[in-house]
């Protein structure tokens, strides 16, 4: 490894800015206002990300993109992590992005242009899997037909184009036989069905009936979809755990203040020791996580084909310290925090829905065991 | 004399010829448990010659003490160089040449407190390892509660009388010299009334015990102070009084943030030991079956590659300007995750374990010594009111 984990002076800069320009154009209210006006994000707040180059984040800069790596993209979701911004950025500029890169596609340019937004259609139970994928695309004349369901597709409702992992060979519960699909939202054949999430983000259930595909749409090689999904897989997990990372901050952030603040028995509540030490373990498990996520991000920047320990260490990690910081952040806070006027119970549902998300604890723990042979 | 160029890659080339020059192949590359520390001091036996000469070699290049200043005995590295130097020395297998309390400990708080003529007096002493320090805080009434120390230093006019007693005072008995935490002045608030002595190990009414542990025998010592006369101003010229009169807390709270900042500095592993990884791989394979076993070691894995991502990223943070207070963490974590480390080895092996001798060697010695970790340099609960309090700066009221 040739970088420090510590901040270079181009990422101080990125966070910074990022942190500015999240600050005014979508504080946490912003989540509130979307989600009362049943909205799952912000279009308007997506162009104006886009026309910053987070769009482009990972995409090479001859394909107009900002070429600026996994770090940054990981500093991004955390900045985005931290007020819960609700965007396409980990479904487009992050996942959608680094599996076409993969495949050296011809719609980099418009993701880099903020022109589609992507959602990737993976899971079909209730826990990630994707060799258990059983969505059928049987070949048919010069092309295939997909016939299946997806579920849980972050951004599946909303986004212009769908990555659609299909089975072409083999037998769910095989790496191998899979083929990674870049079909129009709108095909026919498609029906898009959101599943409103305690997130109040985008989340679809799709249906495949007969849905025609040609070998265009193959995103890399037949039967070969995991060399491309794979660095899609762990670049999204990294940015995901940078997101419950900011997610963490933010939560804490909000329950230090209130424990400098809020009285009790006639002093700070933030003077009891009890709550004190727990505050401090606290902080000190966000600090660990955050040095696992600089480094996954750090590993797919230098050596991506051995990300997988590091990437899995850094989801894990963050799916346990967000659990930790909403528990905590509510119960520090007392009644105020179970209230929906306040903006606790929006960290902790968003937390939940993370920890789900492209591998829970459990699947990122089993990664982590079978890369140290035990 | 070697080359500290400026420049990094002419450091990086001219320290590794030197240091394969005079670190001998049969000290490189040494297990663990073969390898015995250099401590120096006058009583100090070396296991081997290659050790005296590694050590001496060392020592006249200032390389004991690498970011010292050249005229206190040390090299003048800046902190990249120091980098460097440490990473060669990794890669080569090559031990550090000293380690000792006073490059830890005394020689920081010299460098920040004391007088040019203590600095030139004692600080190539600790460099040329012809000295050994002990520390000597701790007090059987005086624990956490470190400000509390009731070992007095009596003003006798030109010299101190010191009696009392000292506890945990790690290898007092095979050390020349220790620096001590005194009372002299017994009417100010209790923080402002020690001060930061240096008291010879042979001077007469100094006596040590030996302390036996849970673990068996440790280097920990019981120091007694019997009326012990300590000169104001030595046959050198210097005070015997590190910092200002009744000033030594400000010297032993430095020296704590500075010990803690080490530990992420990587100066002392707090990962080093036995390797869950390594330690499976003599275990029946069959053992990771156990749902809860596995479920341990999984969750024990992630925690413990985050953690030392975590010493890497606040020892870069160190060498870059300081962490300051927020090493309380580094504590904190590193010795409550080795606790859980031993726990997790001593149910792999089952009833294998619990024997004193058994097939893992000292396993259970090993593990009854991890519950000190989160005692020994300041308690868990302390680091926790170290970071609520300063980090977080929690009210008190």
């Amino acid at each position: 490894m040739t970088q420090s984990l510590i901040p270079t002076t181009d990422e101080v800069m990125l966070r910074d800015a990022a942190r500015g320009f999240l600050a005014d154009a979508s504080p946490v209210s912003a989540l509130r206002d979307n989600r009362d006006a049943n909205r799952p994000f912000d279009p308007g707040l997506w162009r104006e990300m886009a026309q910053m180059g987070w769009a482009g984040v990972l995409v090479p800069e001859d394909a107009g993109g900002a070429d600026m790596g996994h770090r940054a993209a990981g500093i991004l979701a955390e900045e985005m992590g931290e007020v819960l911004a609700a965007s396409p950025f980990l479904s487009t500029a992050v996942i959608a992005a680094t599996a076409l890169r993969a495949a050296a596609h011809a719609r980099l340019t418009d993701i880099a242009g903020g022109d589609v937004t992507y959602a990737l259609a993976v899971d079909e139970g209730t826990k990630h899997a994707p060799e258990a994928t059983a969505l059928r695309a049987a070949a048919s004349g010069n092309g295939f037909r997909l016939t299946g369901q997806k579920r849980f597709v972050a951004d599946g409702a909303s986004a212009t184009r769908l990555l659609i992992l299909a089975r072409t060979s083999g037998s769910p519960g095989d790496a191998q036989g899979l083929t990674l699909f870049d079909i129009d939202a709108d095909r026919a054949g498609v029906t898009r069905t959101a599943r409103p999430t305690i997130d109040s983000r985008d989340h679809a259930q799709l249906d495949l009936t007969d849905v025609a595909a040609t070998g265009a749409d193959v995103v890399g090689t037949l039967d070969d979809a995991m060399t491309v999904l794979r660095p899609a897989l762990n670049a999204g997990q990294a940015a995901l755990a940078g997101e419950l990372l900011g997610l963490s901050a933010g939560a804490f952030g909000m329950t230090a203040a209130y424990l400098k603040d809020r009285r009790q028995f006639g002093r700070t509540i933030g003077s009891f020791q009890a709550l004190q030490h727990r505050a401090a373990h606290l902080w000190s498990e966000i600090e660990i996580t955050a040095s696992a996520i600089a480094n996954a991000g750090r590993v797919l920047d230098e050596t991506p084909e051995e990300a997988a320990l590091a990437v899995s260490v850094a989801k894990a990690r963050a799916t346990a310290t967000a659990k930790l910081a909403v528990s905590e952040g509510v119960q520090m806070h007392g009644g105020i925090g179970m209230t929906d006027d306040f903006d606790m119970g929006f960290f902790m549902k968003r937390a939940r829905v993370g920890a789900e998300w492209l591998g829970d604890y459990g699947y990122h723990a089993a990664r982590v065991a079978a890369a140290r042979g035990f | 004399m070697l080359d500290f160029s400026e420049k990094p890659e002419r450091f990086r080339a001219g320290i590794t010829t030197w240091i394969e020059a005079h670190c001998a192949p049969s000290l490189r590359n040494r297990a663990p448990s073969d390898h015995q520390i250099c401590w120096g001091g006058k009583c100090w036996t070396f296991d081997s010659d290659a050790q005296r000469d590694w050590m001496q070699a060392a020592a006249a290049e200032g390389l004991t003490a690498p970011r010292w200043p050249v005229e206190y005995g040390g090299a003048g590295l800046t902190r990249a160089q120091d980098k460097i130097y440490r990473e060669e020395l990794a890669r080569l297998g090559a031990p550090t040449p000293l380690e000792s309390f006073g490059l830890w400990m005394l020689g920081p708080a010299l460098l920040a407190f004391g007088t040019h003529e203590q600095k030139l007096h004692y600080l190539p002493q600790i460099t040329r390892g012809e000295i050994r320090w002990c520390q000597g805080y701790s007090e059987p009434g005086a624990g956490s509660d470190l400000a509390s120390v009731q070992t007095r230093a009596e003003d006798r006019g030109d010299h101190w009388v010191v009696t009392g007693s000292k506890i945990w005072t790690s290898y007092a008995d095979q050390a020349d010299w220790i620096f001590a935490l005194v009372r002299t002045d017994r009417d100010a608030p209790k923080h402002k009334g020690i001060s930061f002595m240096l008291i010879d190990m042979e001077a007469a009414g100094v006596t040590t015990r030996p302390i036996r542990l849970i673990s068996g025998a440790s280097p920990f010592c019981e120091t007694f102070f019997d009326g012990v006369i300590v000169p104001k101003v030595d046959e050198n010229g210097n005070s015997r009084i590190v910092g200002a009169l009744n000033g030594g807390w400000d010297v032993a709270k430095h020296l704590l943030t500075h010990e803690r900042e080490m530990i992420g500095g990587g100066a002392r592993g707090l990962l080093g030991g036995r390797s869950l990884g390594a330690f499976l791989a003599t275990q029946d394979p069959g053992i990771m079956a156990d749902p809860i076993l596995r479920a341990e070691a999984m969750m024990l894995e992630i925690d413990s590659l985050a953690t030392a991502m975590t010493l890497e990223r606040y020892g870069d943070m160190a060498r870059q300007g300081g962490v300051g207070d927020a090493s309380a963490m580094l504590k904190y974590a590193g010795t409550e995750l080795n606790k859980r480390r031993y726990e997790l080895l001593m149910s792999v092996s089952g009833s294998d374990g619990v024997e004193w001798d058994g097939p893992q060697g000292a396993l259970a010695p090993d593990w009854l010594r991890t519950k000190a970790n989160s005692i020994e340099g300041g308690t868990s609960e302390v680091m926790l009111d170290i970071l609520s309090k300063r980090v977080l700066q929690l009210p008190t009221q």
